[in-house]
């Protein structure tokens, strides 16, 4: 199996498609900066976490790198995966390594797991960088709670790219024809990152309870929650108790650590196992597919 | 061939949504031979190999790779088969080398032990000069060669070689078979797959001809060229320059002879052993003169067709 992930990764590396992806990250980030150059000014001191503002405050025009970043991790986790299986059996290669003694889940484990490991350096490269320099353009060093927090932001971006990665190998084991593979995630990730939650949440929920829950179904609302718990402490939106017009009352005061993983919880679990759930459907098909070399 | 058998299967049937892609089929494969698996587009000869390998799961009946069942243990069946899939592909970005190093690494060969084989084998298969080119800027012809190359990377003990000369030229066909009458001298069985009948007449040992899934018929080529001539009969053919009713009486008393018919200046003979010397004897005796004689060849194209008629 680790003949299959090296072989993965050297074609990850090698790839001009990751290529691409990294300089959009890139400029994203370079973006992203200069969205908290300009907005990280205008908020107090004495508020604590102002390293995490730099991830957070957004300029006048241009959005935070947290926004950002939410955008891309869906088209990375995409983008890594769509082509996954059905490129090697539209190549012809599949039935050619599934006939070398290697056992078949093998082949879909390497791939799942070479693509977390091509987004793990992503996005931690992302995160370091933008620290790096944030660090010299604000001068204020991190503090230790905020280097954890931002470190479990990096888990968290990696398991939502997990999860549309996932669902990515997923198509690629349902449908023959890439380009079918790669649109239909595409529309998935525009449904929920767009429709649903701006068009069809709004239209059918009555209430404010429903309207979060409905929400919630959404992997796009989850992990944006999760994201503004770990890196805004002092906001109190996701909590379940704190549904309604209550919030408006509440004092400005952060969260500590442990309090915002226990928010964050239940959005955490959900996308990992809505990716363990993606991953085990294309595990099973793909064990149980045909090998026609045609 | 009197080696023993160790490609075996046992009314091995296959489906594909309701409809039976491989009937009850019944094979024996020797040791070291070269197994030809014929039969019309659609007759289960691909669905056949991808059992044997374990890629497939069979409806029911069963299959034996050297002792090992495909479908119990793949692995162990994989360790031993090299596969040359119907429309063979590489990773176009990798070069060659670097793709059967792939393989090779799949294999758990050792570094060393992999660059020597695939320097040999490149050569062996005519693309030596092209090893460090990316495989996208191969032809067809190319990529089959590198195909053949790569089901042989783990010197298997048996090779499926499904349509091994698709694609190929006139003389990379001509190379491509006289490797595959090399194998079984280097200790590997050959099973392959073709519609080509000259080409399977030229190397394989034994034919098996499939149709709709059920084998027609299996065995030696000798054995079978002579059962489809005449029931075992030497069919022997005389010209001469103009048709001599007489002699038709003279040949037909001739002993060993079966049958004479004339067709214009042509005696369609059968006989039980070959009586060309007598026949030509005869002939000049009667005064007439000899155009030419020749015993007839079969040829598989006989054999394929004769069992195809009769469906």
């Amino acid at each position: 199996m680790i003949t299959i992930i090296r072989k993965e990764l050297a074609d990850y590396f090698t790839s001009i498609r990751v290529f691409i992806l990294f300089l959009l990250v890139f400029l994203a980030s370079a973006a992203g900066l200069y969205a908290s150059y300009q907005g990280i000014r205008g908020i107090e001191p004495g508020t604590g976490f102002v390293f995490l503002r730099l991830f957070t405050s957004s300029g006048e025009v241009i959005p935070s790198l947290v926004t950002f970043i939410a955008l891309f991790v869906p088209i990375i986790g995409i983008a890594l995966g769509f082509d996954a299986i059905n490129s090697e059996r539209s190549s012809g290669t599949l039935s050619r390594i599934l006939s070398q003694p290697v056992y078949r889940d093998n082949v879909i484990n390497a791939k799942f797991l070479a693509g977390i490991v091509t987004l793990s350096i992503m996005m931690a490269a992302t995160i370091l960088i933008v620290s790096g320099f944030g660090l010299r353009m604000i001068g204020v060093p991190p503090t230790t709670e905020e280097i954890i927090r931002l470190f479990l932001y990096l888990v968290l971006t990696i398991v939502y790219g997990a999860f549309w990665m996932g669902l990515a190998i997923l198509f690629s084991v349902l449908f023959r024809r890439i380009a079918t593979s790669l649109l239909s995630s595409l529309a998935l990730w525009l449904f929920f990152g767009f429709f649903y939650v701006n068009l069809i949440v709004p239209a059918i929920a009555k209430t404010t309870e429903t309207f979060l829950l409905l929400q919630r179904f959404s992997p796009n609302t989850l992990f944006q929650e999760a994201t503004t718990v770990l890196l805004l402490p002092e906001w109190r939106g996701a909590g379940i108790l704190t549904a309604g017009e209550e919030i408006a009352y509440m004092l400005l005061n952060p969260l500590s650590l442990g309090q915002s993983m226990l928010i964050i919880w239940p959005q955490l679990t959900s996308l990992i196992s809505l990716t363990a759930v993606c991953f085990a459907i294309s595990y099973v098909l793909f064990m149980r597919q045909e090998i026609r070399p045609t | 061939m009197d080696g023993k058998i160790v490609i075996e299967t046992k009314e091995l049937t296959k489906n594909y949504d309701g409809v039976t892609v491989v009937d009850r089929l019944n094979l024996h494969i020797r040791e070291k031979e070269i197994f030809g698996l014929l039969g019309p587009n659609g007759a289960g000869k691909t669905t056949t190999i991808l059992m044997l390998l374990g890629l497939t799961e069979p409806a029911s009946g069963s299959a034996w790779v050297f002792g090992y069942s495909p479908t119990r243990e793949p692995l162990k069946v994989k360790r031993l088969a090299g596969y040359l899939p119907e429309n063979v592909g590489f990773y176009n970005n990798l070069t060659a080398r670097e793709n059967l190093m792939f393989i090779a690494e799949l294999n758990n060969i050792s570094r060393a032990e992999a660059n020597r084989r695939i320097g040999e084998l490149l050569e062996i298969v005519g693309i030596g000069e092209v090893a460090n080119l990316t495989v996208g800027k191969f032809s067809r012809g190319m990529k089959q060669r590198l195909g053949i190359a790569d089901a042989l990377i783990k010197n298997p003990k048996v090779a499926f070689l499904d349509e091994p000369t698709a694609g190929l030229d006139p003389e990379g066909i001509n190379q491509t078979l006289d490797l595959i009458a090399n194998l079984p001298q280097m200790g590997t069985t050959v099973v392959l797959s073709s519609h080509q009948l000259y080409q399977v007449q030229r190397v394989c040992h034994s034919i098996g001809i499939l149709s709709k899934g059920k084998t027609v018929i299996e065995g030696s080529l000798d054995q079978l060229g002579r059962e489809a001539l005449a029931g075992g009969n030497y069919r022997i053919e005389v010209e001469t320059a103009q048709p001599n009713p007489q002699l038709i009486d003279i040949v037909n008393k001739l002993p060993g002879v079966r049958k004479v018919e004339a067709e214009g200046n042509l005696l369609l003979i059968n006989a039980d052993s070959d009586l060309r010397a007598e026949i030509a004897k005869a002939v000049v005796q009667s005064n007439t003169p000899l155009i030419q004689m020749k015993i007839q060849e079969f040829s598989l194209d006989d054999i394929y067709m004769k069992y195809f008629k009769e469906d």
